[in-house]
């Protein structure tokens, strides 16, 4: 496999396959020193149209583990703000001799077309509406660490703005790749236009939903929905889909509450429901390092982790 | 010159014949004719040029894109003798002076006989009428907001009582621009599955229902432009029984591509109308077949390359069509060559009311033709199209059937495929 843009790319048996190699990483990770040389030589440039901290630094972190040598290309501040064009940018980035672009950009997409225009391994971050596979990876991980149950018996409501969520979208591919039933829960205006081809359920009562749930994934309610008038206000989005005490009840015990972060408490999670001991944000973050470290890895390594 | 050893085919029908033309009309059609100059069209048909309701030039404003000129040479190639110019340029074609500027380099390419669109609203900005008596005084018979749809009803109608005794056609980008908004493909499984905001068919479909009412308040003529969906396909035809003044155009690429193109996100594949579903193909092919549907139009839309290396939401729409889209209706609508060119020739020539062109072939007549080569089968290769531009979405497809010669007003223009200027 060259390219990660789309969980389409690896299939079950290539998610499988990063979990394996993610246990790995997690075992180096948590060594005095944890760094191994596996992608010395190597040079991973990060190259982020969209503001994101957590994200960037989750890849850098994860390539400096291997030992890759990292660049970051601050878009705010270059040619791109002069002008330059997408093609170009990321032309003159590679002729300076690289080997991966991790790329994120606020158009679904980019990456694809990056791919096709250079020969170095393209590393998709998030693009639009439309995929965050690594995102959707650790997620996998996290739930399989976390509940040590087969996916196949799992069941996972993704609540919230599902259509414009990019992290909804791998998070579906890859879930149901594994065998989990994936029930979507949100307003219908929130919803992906057709759902053609998903093979989700569809529910919009979160508490009739919560009590037949593995997982409770709750998405980042962004304000802008508001005043596009997709939603009345964020406050009865919050009365219909919000997570406070009183829901997270409602919960089977050993159901996990999880967030692609940042969130937004006080409108889809409550402070309180952040603060259970069954909801593993933290623990998605730093299985972040680990994820990456192994689609560095399948991408560019050749051997052993060591 | 004698258009010597093709089958002449025409409205009035087909025969084996060779076609004198002497000082740009036709002097005589019949066996064993001979001229000064011969251009050979044995195994061909000798056919009057093709004429394109919906052509965008880009000049004056845009020429990094494409110019009179170089469009004028893209459509000779493709066989037409004729285009109608899209009036969206900067400035728009909304005031006789734009229109005489066209008019003028059109004249000046000598490759295609230019006629211009005007614009219904000043600065295609849905406001106000621009002055479409002043620019039906130069022979401007399609006027169009191409690109937005009128969205004020009151307006349509004011536009439509007023074109009707100028014995003007109205033409209608169909789009309800809030239902469409922020769209850049057609809404359904494959936008939802890309990300990539979609624009539904009834966006399309709302407008064509409310110019068909309006043709009924009004009794005054609407062309409906480059038609998409099978619903709009659907009242059209409902429409045209009613006996309601309404005429259409559907474009190649509404009837050989679908909106799965999209899934490589490459915006060469990013057109408005937007390309949609399989079923809409067949709707379109069904519309060209009985009649409901008048003309293929290309709604040639070159954009330079760096546009169309831009992210698929911000690319502009458009993809070229002039070179491409004769052979394309030859290999992918399965009928007879005689309705195809009826559909690309002498229907859409009788629409615009270009005498000129569209046939039927007879001493007397102007002497615009087109010779095809109904079995020859090539590659399309985005490098050696005419154009300025390269967004062809039909790149290394293989196609049968191709323009050999072009004749324009008893000038060959195109001959054995290549262009004599």
């Amino acid at each position: 496999m060259k390219h990660l843009l789309s969980i389409d790319d690896l299939g079950a048996d290539g998610i499988e396959e990063v979990l394996r190699l993610t246990a790995s990483f997690v075992e180096v990770s948590s060594r005095a020193i944890p760094k191994v040389p596996a992608l010395r030589g190597k040079t991973v440039v990060s190259l982020f149209f969209e503001d994101s901290t957590r994200t960037r630094l989750s890849f850098e972190t994860a390539a400096r583990r291997l030992s890759a040598d990292t660049m970051n290309f601050a878009v705010a501040s270059s040619s791109v703000k002069k002008g330059e064009s997408l093609r170009d940018t990321v032309e003159t980035v590679e002729a300076m001799g690289i080997d991966a672009l991790v790329v994120r950009h606020g158009s679904a997409g980019v990456p694809q077309q990056v791919a096709s225009w250079i020969d170095a391994s393209v590393i998709n971050a998030g693009d639009g509406w439309h995929e965050h596979p690594t995102q959707a990876l650790l997620d996998c991980y996290t739930i399989r660490t976390e509940l040590d149950r087969p996916f196949d018996s799992l069941h996972v409501g993704i609540v919230g703005d599902v259509k414009h969520s990019r992290v909804a979208r791998s998070d579906v591919l890859a879930l149901t790749a594994l065998g989990a039933r994936v029930t979507l829960v949100a307003p219908g205006t929130l919803l992906p236009p057709s759902l053609e081809g998903w093979p989700v359920e569809v529910a919009h009562d979160l508490d009739e939903v919560l009590p037949k749930l593995d997982v409770a994934y709750l998405l980042r309610m962004q304000l802008e929905r508001q005043e596009d008038g997709l939603v009345p206000s964020l406050r009865e989005y919050s009365a219909c889909y919000g997570l406070d005490i009183a829901r997270a009840r409602r919960l089977p015990e050993h159901a996990l509450v999880m967030h692609p972060g940042p969130m937004n408490r006080g409108v889809e999670i409550t402070a309180d429901v952040a603060a259970l001991p069954r909801t593993v944000i933290t623990r998605q973050v730093a299985n972040g390092v680990a994820v990456r470290m192994a689609v560095l890895f399948l991408l560019l390594g050749s051997g052993v982790v060591a | 010159m004698v258009v010597k050893g093709g089958r002449v085919v025409d409205s009035t029908g087909s025969r084996a014949a060779d076609v004198v033309v002497v000082d740009g009309r036709i002097a005589a059609i019949g066996d064993g004719l001979d001229g000064d100059e011969v251009l050979d069209a044995g195994g061909c048909v000798v056919a009057p040029g093709l004429v394109d309701l919906h052509t965008h030039l880009r000049q004056p404003g845009r020429e990094e894109a494409e110019t009179v000129e170089t469009g004028s040479r893209a459509a000779a190639l493709g066989g037409y003798t004729a285009v109608v110019a899209m009036p969206n340029t900067e400035p728009a074609i909304d005031s006789a002076a734009v229109v005489r500027e066209v008019l003028e380099l059109g004249r000046a390419a000598r490759l295609c006989d230019v006629h211009a669109a005007g614009a219904i609203t000043v600065g295609r900005a849905g406001d106000r009428l621009a002055p479409l008596a002043e620019m039906a005084a130069l022979g401007v018979r399609l006027f169009t907001d191409d690109g937005n749809g009128v969205q004020d009803s009151r307006l349509m109608r004011r536009a439509m009582e007023y074109a009707k005794p100028l014995g003007a056609v109205l033409a209608q980008h169909c789009e309800d621009a809030g239902l469409a908004g922020g769209g850049h493909m057609h809404e359904g499984a494959w936008s939802s599955r890309l990300g990539i905001p979609g624009q539904p068919s009834e966006a399309e479909e709302l407008m064509v229902m409310r110019d068909i009412a309006l043709a009924r308040l009004t009794g005054a003529r609407v062309h409906f432009q480059h038609l998409s969906t099978a619903g709009s396909i659907a009242m059209v035809r409902a429409a045209r029984r009613a006996g309601l003044p309404v005429t259409a155009e559907a474009t190649t690429h509404h009837f050989t591509l679908t909106h799965e193109a999209c899934s490589s996100y490459d915006p060469v594949f990013k057109v408005n109308p937007p390309l949609r579903t399989s079923e809409d193909v067949e709707a379109v092919k069904g519309g060209l077949r009985d009649g409901t549907v008048d003309a293929i139009a290309t709604d040639h839309a070159p954009h330079a390359p760096e546009q169309k290396e831009l992210p698929f939401d911000q690319a502009p729409p458009g993809m070229l069509g002039l070179e491409t889209a004769l052979a394309l209706a030859l290999t992918e609508l399965a009928l007879p060559i005689e309705e195809v060119l009826a559909l690309m020739s002498w229907r859409p020539a009788a629409l615009a009311g270009l005498d000129e062109h569209g046939g039927p072939l007879a001493p007397g007549r102007p002497a615009n033709l087109c010779v095809i080569d109904p079995t020859a089968t090539w590659t399309v290769d985005p490098g050696a199209l005419a154009s300025r531009s390269r967004n062809t979405p039909y790149a290394g497809r293989r196609l049968t059937g191709r323009v050999r010669h072009t004749v324009l007003h008893g000038e060959p223009v195109v001959v054995d495929g290549e262009a004599t200027r």
